[in-house]
């Protein structure tokens, strides 16, 4: 099966070249064809793959360029059915977004078609890289097709601030990368991940190394947008084009995650290993702040698209702090949970946009009650916003469960009340906004929220319903995911494999395949009842958040001024750190780098 | 190995940044971002050295002369074309910011857009 993971990375390379080259020659028809038909294979090829790695890990050397004596003198793909399904979800939400793109936007803008296609081959290449340097040329790539797309409207000012905003603090992030990777060269001559880790274990890790960790890590959590490198993340997604933001939110920040996953388990987790609760606490500490930071700016949003963005900060917070417990449990806790909310988010971006082309606005206070005339879109929102608050079997559930038992069985459980409490906020803003805009509930203004300047809408008439078709698709294939049987234990299995650092160095290096016990299928999905009740408190507290942001002024009030006086000026501070200035960010990033790099330069001792 | 090469990378790396945090223009900020990029290349290089070692070339040369090492140099060429493709879409940015706003000035542009 190795010759697989080539193509999926090849066919969506060569039909972009295509597309942009058969520009004005090729009938438009025939280039939907390609695009669309280039996605579909992508995702058809990530299936085939996930099933082929379910036995070992298929890994493919460029030009047959195998190791000598167990030295990597090649590049290699080494792809696991982690990576495997990230691949397919990429493949399934490019071909969907695409498809909704080509209905949403312009006939005439044939390039959009050509970096996307560029953007989800590169996204796909980064998850299955078997080599660190490849992994960040990857990054690049995917990079700038994404920094191309969110500018892509050139003609109005806000994408344009939000692409300067995304593609500078990126790119020092992608120089972050480039140090550790010279630093991590330098100590081990190695550029392959299973050989720079087989070089590093049996070794104490020293200042080097720590240095290394920190910029890698920083590096790929700037894609991420963990706070604080989170910054870029809001400017870009409020403004990029509707569909572009459903690919990002779905699978393109999440994979920042995923590197960061990807370089710890196969290097770092060697000559850190007894060290692990320093990096853990770390981690943990900063998905829980990105969280919660997150959730509250997504509550003093008004401007739809920025309220998803922070939501999504808020997610990728919790999916930090699964995957930063370092067991199999959160990371495919972590998994699920991706897959959970990249389709739901995406699925509310495409709400926005049947919105935006529909009402020709974005905001939720200028919406107040105008979205009535179609009930299916509330159902769709409402319902997409509580499955992200993770009620009991519904939408990101599963993940928060499995991140439940992962940090209640490494002794921490008071990780669990505040990443669910992260949620309950997020749904909250999301639930308001749903009930204001579907319903026409609560008053007109709220000046707590901040003001925005709205999207131009597209030019052109859009069939709503074929929007709203694909828009339902994400929501529900979201919504279920909890209850997908047997998804439970072939994560958590997948995961195992993920973290198996010695496995994985075996296959790559020797080629010697390590087998491992199928994943048990079709398993009775397992749940503790301390998880069933954070979830349905998580989805209660969402509600009644939803409930005092449209109704606080009927509040009582003294008890509104106390409740004024205490929270004001800690969220007057967060609107004024989310300044837009790119020098602010370049800031916090250095600062937050510094940070990171200073507590586990002491506690990795 | 002298310390030099790796002090010159991290001053070069540091005095880039502190120009893109406190640039007052989009091109002067692309500029400095590639000042911040050459602290790769340092560095990179720094890394392959070898004292005495000559270039990686070994057609008609004895086996066993020491070179430097031929693998940081493609890595640096790599890194050179990102950091490039990164360039020129910076400064496409700034100019169709400059032909919309009236400015390239990152606070200007911030306020504009609330």
């Amino acid at each position: 099966m190795s010759w697989v993971p080539p193509l999926i990375v090849a066919v969506p390379l060569i039909s972009a070249a295509v597309v942009a080259g058969g520009d004005h020659v090729m009938p438009s028809r025939l280039q939907d064809a390609i695009g669309l038909g280039a996605l579909a294979a992508v995702c058809g090829l990530g299936v085939v793959l996930m099933l082929a790695a379910q036995t070992h890990e298929v890994v493919d050397w460029f030009g047959g360029w195998r190791p000598r004596s167990a030295v990597a003198v090649g590049i290699d793909f080494a792809v696991d059915p982690l990576a495997a399904g990230v691949t397919a979800l990429a493949g399934a939400v490019a071909l969907l977004t695409l498809a909704y793109a080509r209905i949403y936007l312009e006939q005439a803008a044939r390039l959009f078609d050509a970096l996307f296609l560029i953007m989800c081959g590169a996204l796909c290449g980064f998850v299955m890289s078997g080599d660190v340097f490849n992994l960040f040329v990857w990054l690049e790539l995917m990079g700038v097709s994404a920094y191309a797309l969110t500018g892509f409207e050139v003609k109005e000012i806000g994408p344009l601030q939000g692409a300067v905003n995304f593609s500078i603090v990126n790119t020092i992030g992608g120089f972050f990368v480039v140090i550790a990777i010279a630093l991590l060269y330098g100590r081990t001559g190695a550029l392959n991940l299973a050989q720079i880790g087989q070089t590093l274990s049996g070794h104490k890790a020293d200042g080097l190394v720590v240095v290394a960790m920190t910029l890698i890590v920083c590096g790929f959590l700037c894609k991420a947008a963990i706070v604080p490198f989170h910054l870029w993340l809001a400017d870009a997604y409020a403004v990029a084009p509707t569909p572009v933001c459903a690919f990002f939110a779905a699978v393109m920040t999440d994979v920042g995650l995923f590197g960061v996953a990807r370089v710890y388990w196969t290097i770092f987790a060697a000559p850190f290993g007894s060290h692990s609760s320093a990096v853990l606490d770390a981690l943990v500490w900063l998905g829980i702040v990105s969280a919660l930071v997150g959730a509250v700016m997504a509550f003093l949003q008004r401007h739809l698209k920025r309220m998803l963005a922070y939501t999504v900060v808020a997610h990728i917070g919790v999916m930090l702090a699964g995957i930063g417990l370092l067991t199999s449990k959160g990371l495919a806790g972590a998994a699920d949970m991706l897959l959970a909310h990249g389709l739901l988010t995406a699925g509310l971006f495409l709400v926005v946009g049947v919105l935006v082309a529909w009402r020709h606005e974005g905001d939720e206070l200028d919406l107040h009650g105008r979205g009535r005339a179609r009930p299916w879109l509330g159902v769709l929102w409402l319902g997409a916003a509580i499955a992200l608050a993770g009620p009991p079997y519904v939408g990101v559930y599963l993940g928060h469960a499995l991140i439940d038992e992962a940090a209640s069985g490494g002794g921490r459980s008071w990780v669990q009340p505040l990443l669910w409490l992260a949620d309950a906020i997020g749904s909250a803003a999301l639930l308001r906004a749903g009930a204001r805009v579907f319903l026409g509930l609560g008053p007109m203004d709220d000046p707590l929220l901040s003001p925005e300047h709205g999207e131009k809408p597209p030019r052109r008439r859009a069939r709503l319903g074929a929007l709203t078709a694909i828009a339902t698709v994400f929501v529900v294939a979201g919504a279920v995911v909890s209850v997908i049987p047997g998804l439970n234990w072939g994560t958590v299995a997948a995961a195992d494999r993920f973290r198996d650092r010695v496995a994985y160095a075996k296959v790559v290096l020797h080629g010697l395949p390590v087998p491992h016990a199928p994943a048990l299928r079709f398993a009775l999905e397992h749940s503790t009842l301390e998880s069933l009740l954070y979830g349905a408190g998580a989805t209660v507290l969402a509600l009644a958040l939803a409930a005092l942001g449209l109704y606080r002024r009927n509040v009582p009030g003294a008890a509104a001024a106390a409740v004024g006086r205490v929270l004001s000026p800690p969220v007057a501070a967060l609107k004024a750190v989310h300044s837009g200035v790119v020098g602010d960010y370049v800031m916090w990033l250095v600062v937050g780098t510094a940070v990171i790099g200073g507590a586990w330069a002491i506690t990795l001792r | 190995m002298s310390f030099l090469p790796y002090a010159v990378a991290g001053w070069i790396c540091l005095v880039g940044l502190y120009g893109v945090v406190t640039s007052r223009n989009l091109v002067h900020l692309a500029v400095c971002l590639t000042v911040t990029q050459s602290s790769t290349y340092v560095l990179l290089l720094a890394v392959g050295y070898v004292r005495g070692g000559g270039p990686p070339i070994f057609k008609g040369v004895k086996l066993g002369t020491s070179a430097v090492d031929p693998v940081v140099q493609a890595l640096s060429l790599t890194d050179i074309v990102v950091s490039v493709t990164v360039l020129a879409l910076i400064l496409a940015l700034a100019l169709d910011v400059s032909r919309h706003a009236g400015t390239v000035d990152p606070d200007e542009i911030a306020g504009m857009h609330g």
